[in-house]
């Protein structure tokens, strides 16, 4: 392969100090995302899927308890070994992250047109406010938000939370980022407005040709939406494969239990997934070589 | 409802609160026990004189008449003679006022400009060495009253290390015109910078004193509202998309939590006038607190009357500026009251 991975997470480690010691919560996390890819990071609530968003994003080695090691190579540099200051320099710029809840991320003290004008900023700092509220307006179309004047003169809680999902992806994705983290995007909004703002989110990243590391509970939502899943439990990837191999041929007890778990149609009430097994323990198990 | 009609219904609101106090006031200063024309006129007076006095006060009429000849009176702008020290209350409180204002105007401008960037500064290195200085200090502020800190202010910074005068408002060698009462206006109207440096010199401790509960609540409240609105995830945004963590400090961060930090600090200001008592004692400061307390000792009902009405005067246009700028910082007030 030519052109280096957009994202290479090697035997990435975290663990937290506290006084009794220390604790580890990634144990040894090996995840790829090439150029233009979707992948999908998938566990339960504790897995440590947030905490590697965080890495990724460079924020968590900013945090004075946590201990992180292993490599995190975006676009062939390790982040881990830059200062602070130049994991900041990608952040808003080359990564840019979509958060769970939009209402409450986005700042309620400014208008949506301020706060378009400051991620601008990142990539031009004497970008006007003229300016700003053009290329907001023009990327807040691609939305499908057609009154963007009234939009960019709001505040987020005077927005529905299905139009602040589609400001937030607008924002995540105006500076052309190469990477962007979806943390559990749209879990707080309802399933119908999910599945639009996540189709949205889809069609723009297509065509930026944007790479992105979806972070998400919910098999269903990441099967429309990733190529490739990586299954993640209690710090450690227990499964990995294209989206199709591994919803044909889940291999994993880990990633069965959670596939059972998708509610159906048809019925049937959804069974428990026990809160630790022997059986999740079992080794990783790829199904393919990366493409 | 644009924010200025909002400001005329606030001010319509406070101007019902004001009449309700000076009915209360008035009452009650009638209703505490000892005849204030006996106490006026002292043990000596015989029964005729105190008789006499009771009619020009109108103390034979029945209540409800004396509080319309009051009101009456009011909005001619007086307030009646002092009894005790035989001027129109207006006068007085026209003296006194001016002194205590300054002093307490100065106090609230300590707290904030001490205790919001204490708070700040506590909260952005929140577990450090800068943030337990400021936590001890703010706690030990809090902890004692005005006029402990008072005290132990004169004791050490006027008496022991002579960098403060310990007295009055200005300097005795220096006389300045009055003017408007206020004595850092009235030094610099008269183009005399000596005397301004004078004044100042002498407002600084006592209005440190008085300020100094109020600067540790307000360090200790944006503090606490500062590490909140660090949690939440429009904090988190702000640090995803790289802004830099002086701006997200000051932008992001700080703004949201002065709107209850300011909401505190204008409750606090208003009780400094009542604070100022002792403060004003200490400092031998000629101020309304002092009038106060010595014209409710000597039953002086006019002047009760005339101290409690300018109190909650200034008690109310506090909090209407407080309103109003609680407003100007918070857009969800501002839009939640415009949509009713």
């Amino acid at each position: 392969m030519s052109d280096p991975l957009t994202l290479d997470i090697k035997d990435l480690r975290l663990s937290f100090q506290n006084w009794s010691g220390t604790t580890e919560i990634l144990h040894g996390i090996d995840l790829k995302v090439a150029p233009g890819e979707r992948v999908a990071l998938v566990g339960e609530s504790g897995s440590g899927k947030s905490v590697t968003s965080r890495i990724v994003l460079g924020t968590m080695q900013d945090v004075r308890t946590a201990r992180v090691s292993g490599q995190v190579l975006f676009e062939g540099t390790d982040l881990s070994a830059r200062t602070s200051a130049d994991r900041r320099a990608l952040r808003g710029r080359d990564i840019s992250m979509i958060f769970q809840d939009p209402t409450s991320a986005l700042n309620p003290v400014f208008r949506i047109g301020e706060l378009f004008q400051e991620v601008l900023k990142r990539r031009d700092l004497k970008v006007t406010k003229a300016e700003a509220r053009e290329r907001a307006a023009k990327i807040l179309n691609e939305v499908s938000i057609d009154d963007t004047d009234r939009v960019l003169n709001s505040y987020s809680f005077q927005l529905s939370g299905g139009m602040n999902q589609r400001v937030m992806i607008a924002m995540a994705l105006i500076n052309e980022p190469r990477l962007l983290l979806a943390d559990e995007p749209g879990t707080a909004l309802d399933v119908t407005v999910q599945a639009q703002t996540l189709a949205l989110m889809r069609d723009l990243v297509d065509q930026q040709g944007t790479s992105v590391l979806f972070i998400s509970h919910n098999l269903g939502v990441v099967r429309e939406f990733a190529d490739r899943i990586y299954v993640i439990y209690r710090g450690r990837i227990v499964e990995h494969g294209a989206t199709k191999a591994l919803f044909d041929a889940p291999r994993h007890p880990y990633t069965c239990a959670l596939l059972s778990a998708i509610p159906r149609l048809t019925g049937g009430g959804v069974p428990d997934i026990e809160e630790r097994s022997p059986d999740f323990d079992a080794p990783f198990i790829d199904h393919a070589e990366l493409r | 409802m644009s924010i200025f009609t909002r400001f005329l219904g606030r001010l319509g609101a406070s101007l019902i609160v004001l009449i309700g106090v000076s009915m209360l006031i008035f009452f009650i200063a009638r209703i505490i026990p000892g005849d204030p024309a006996r106490i006026a006129l002292g043990p000596r007076a015989t029964e005729a004189q105190v008789e006499q006095m009771r009619e020009t006060l109108n103390l034979n009429e029945p209540i409800i008449v004396q509080y319309s000849l009051f009101v009456g009176d009011l909005m001619r702008g007086d307030l009646g003679i002092s009894l005790y020290s035989n001027r129109p209350v207006m006068t007085d409180l026209v003296e006194y006022l001016p002194a205590t204002l300054e002093l307490v105007l100065l106090a609230g401008l300590m707290m904030v400009m001490l205790g919001l960037p204490l708070g700040a500064i506590s909260a952005r290195h929140c577990g450090q060495w800068p943030d337990n200085l400021v936590r001890v200090i703010s706690l030990l502020a809090v902890s004692a009253p005005a006029f402990v800190w008072a005290v132990g202010l004169v004791l050490v910074f006027a008496y022991f290390t002579p960098l403060f005068p310990i007295t009055g408002r200005i300097s005795d060698t220096l006389d300045v015109e009055r003017l408007t009462g206020f004595m850092l206006i009235d030094t610099l109207a008269a183009g005399r910078f000596d005397a301004f440096a004078s004044a100042l010199h002498h407002l600084i401790l006592p209005a440190f004193a008085l300020a100094l509960s109020g600067i540790g609540q307000a360090a200790r409240l944006t503090r606490s509202n500062m590490i909140a609105t660090y949690e939440q995830p429009a904090i988190e945004m702000a640090q995803a998309y790289g802004f830099s963590e002086a701006r997200i400090a000051r932008r992001y961060a700080f703004k949201p939590s002065l709107i209850p930090s300011l909401t505190i600090i204008g409750l606090d200001f208003a009780a400094l006038l009542g604070n100022a008592f002792l403060v004003e004692v200490i400092f031998a400061w000629p101020g309304l607190s002092r009038y106060g307390v010595g014209v409710i000792l000597q039953k002086d009902l006019n002047a009760i009357v005339g101290t409690v009405l300018i109190i909650s005067a200034t008690f109310l246009v506090t909090n209407l500026i407080v309103d109003f700028l609680v407003s100007i910082l918070n857009p969800r007030i501002r839009y939640s009251e415009s949509s009713r």
